[in-house]
């Protein structure tokens, strides 16, 4: 999909009144569509062209592509250098912003360095500890945590100020958002915690994978209660589980993740459970769809990211609406390279 | 260590109650803190606190306490030192994605702060990046200081 005042495809837009990025992922939430973004896990490797060739599967079907940021604490390719190749081609990426591995000065200078690159949105975050990831030996930061991290970049983009108080010339204009984890515990703490996210600066929360239904509503009317709906885009977590030797491993393993028993079991009971992992999948898109507040979907398919696609188109989120697609919309790309 | 410091949860309003006496106790030693000098108090006060709060609180003297908008649970004892709520990685048991064995600070941090007049309010407050520079000074100095300070900022007879 092209915006009418897109003066290249792909290039920065206009930035509308109230928006603080030219991105389309912004765009596309502030016009009240139902967005959807999706995970690239960046590459071990220094080679470009697989960061190309992981994001050319959601070609069409995403609104936004989130870059990981050392996830679950494993050395990748940098997420910056993941979305400054992205935005490259057109693409939206969502640059993911961890404390665990930088101080202040050195994520205050990455905001500046995306943005200088194109990146328009950005996630942050506080990242998961050293004692997840293949590097537990090492040196775990925690400078800032989310929160702060958010107040120091919102002031960066708003006040034209690093922390310290001293200009800069030109501001990052970025779409800032942050993480939530409605299934985790304290449940009755969490939307607070969204109100302090949304007070330092989170315009758009993706959250961690949601299975039970019942904790997102009550997460979400806890929001609500607090007057957070119309004040930042909440988009859902979802996935498809492989199996469910998988479900059980990434419910032991990865830190955050609740998946119910009944999900559990209807995966052991199916003949295929890599397609009934997908049917749950498109199930709670639908009934996440209709909850009040909710604007978009997170897809997070590590390891099978060629069913986001499919997912996708099933569960008809995208109401005929055809987000970008760089062989299609960018036809005039290849003649800006050529010269 | 863990018992003193879900004791001190347990009665986060009693010590509470009794900071705020202390505090203003404290306030009424500026004269003797300025007389000596707050830089050569800093010492003696310091490894004071650190007894005390370290007994009460494994405190770890990040040099800017904010134990009554915790709960009078320490945020520096979380192993990613969070100071604004819990991070997504709490186990179904309450306990830290870091180290299992440890219940998770803002888990009890919570607890603490409903049994604190004003404390739900004060654990919703945004808490700004942490000053790294006062690491092992005194939070008792600290606030004596700039209470002092502020309150002289103001003209005479303005409310404080």
């Amino acid at each position: 999909m092209r915006f009418e005042d897109e003066p290249v495809p792909g290039y920065p837009l206009p930035i509308l009144p109230g928006h603080t990025s030219p991105g389309r992922f912004e765009r596309v939430l502030r016009a009240g569509g139902f967005a959807v973004t999706t995970e690239l896990a960046p590459p071990d490797s220094a080679d470009p062209q697989e960061v190309y060739q992981r994001a050319r599967v959601f070609d069409g079907y995403v609104d936004a592509i989130n870059a990981t940021d050392g996830s679950g604490a494993n050395c990748h390719m940098s997420s910056l250098a993941v979305c400054s190749l992205l935005t490259h081609i057109g693409y939206a990426p969502i640059m993911q912003i961890s404390c665990r591995d930088k101080n202040r000065i050195a994520i205050q200078g990455d905001i500046l360095g995306g943005a200088a690159m194109g990146v328009c949105n950005m996630l942050c975050l506080t990242g998961d500890g050293v004692q997840a990831g293949d590097h537990p030996q090492a040196k775990p930061v925690f400078d800032l945590d989310c929160v702060s991290l958010l107040d120091i970049a919102r002031n960066l983009r708003d006040e034209h100020r690093f922390q310290s108080g001293r200009k800069i010339s030109f501001a990052p204009r970025v779409f800032f958002g942050a993480a939530e984890n409605p299934s985790a515990l304290p449940h009755e703490w969490r939307a607070r915690r969204l109100a302090k996210k949304v007070a330092a600066g989170a315009q758009f929360i993706q959250t961690q994978y949601c299975y039970d239904l019942p904790l997102l509503r009550g997460f979400m009317q806890q929001a609500e209660a607090l007057d957070l709906l119309g004040k930042v885009f909440i988009l859902a977590g979802v996935g498809p589980l492989r199996s469910a030797k998988t479900a059980e491993w990434m419910r032991a393993h990865v830190p955050g993740m609740h998946i119910p028993e009944a999900t559990i079991a209807r995966l052991k009971g199916a003949k295929d459970q890599a397609r009934e992992g997908i049917n749950i999948c498109i199930e709670l898109i639908q009934a996440i769809r209709e909850i009040r507040g909710i604007s978009g979907v997170h897809v997070m398919a590590y390891r099978q990211e060629e069913t986001v696609a499919q997912i996708v188109d099933q569960s008809g989120i995208l109401k005929g609406r055809a987000p970008w697609h760089p062989e299609r919309d960018a036809l005039e790309f290849s003649h800006r390279n050529a010269s | 260590m863990h018992s003193a410091r879900a004791w001190s949860v347990r009665h986060a309003r009693g010590l509470n109650a009794f900071y705020v006496w202390f505090e203003s106790l404290l306030m009424r030693m500026h004269g003797l803190f300025g007389w000596l000098g707050y830089e050569r108090a800093e010492k003696p006060v310091a490894a004071i606190e650190k007894v005390v709060k370290g007994l009460l609180f494994d405190c770890r003297m990040c040099g800017q306490c904010v134990l009554s908008s915790t709960g009078m649970s320490c945020p520096m004892n979380c192993p990613k030192t969070l100071r604004n709520g819990p991070c997504g990685g709490v186990r179904a048991d309450g306990n830290c994605e870091v180290k299992p064995d440890m219940r998770c600070v803002w888990v009890e941090a919570y607890r603490g702060s409903e049994r604190i007049p004003g404390g739900v309010e004060a654990i919703t407050k945004v808490q700004f990046a942490v000053d790294q520079r006062l690491q092992g000074r005194s939070s008792w100095l600290k606030v004596v200081r700039e209470k002092t300070a502020a309150a002289g900022a103001q003209p005479a007879g303005a409310p404080p």
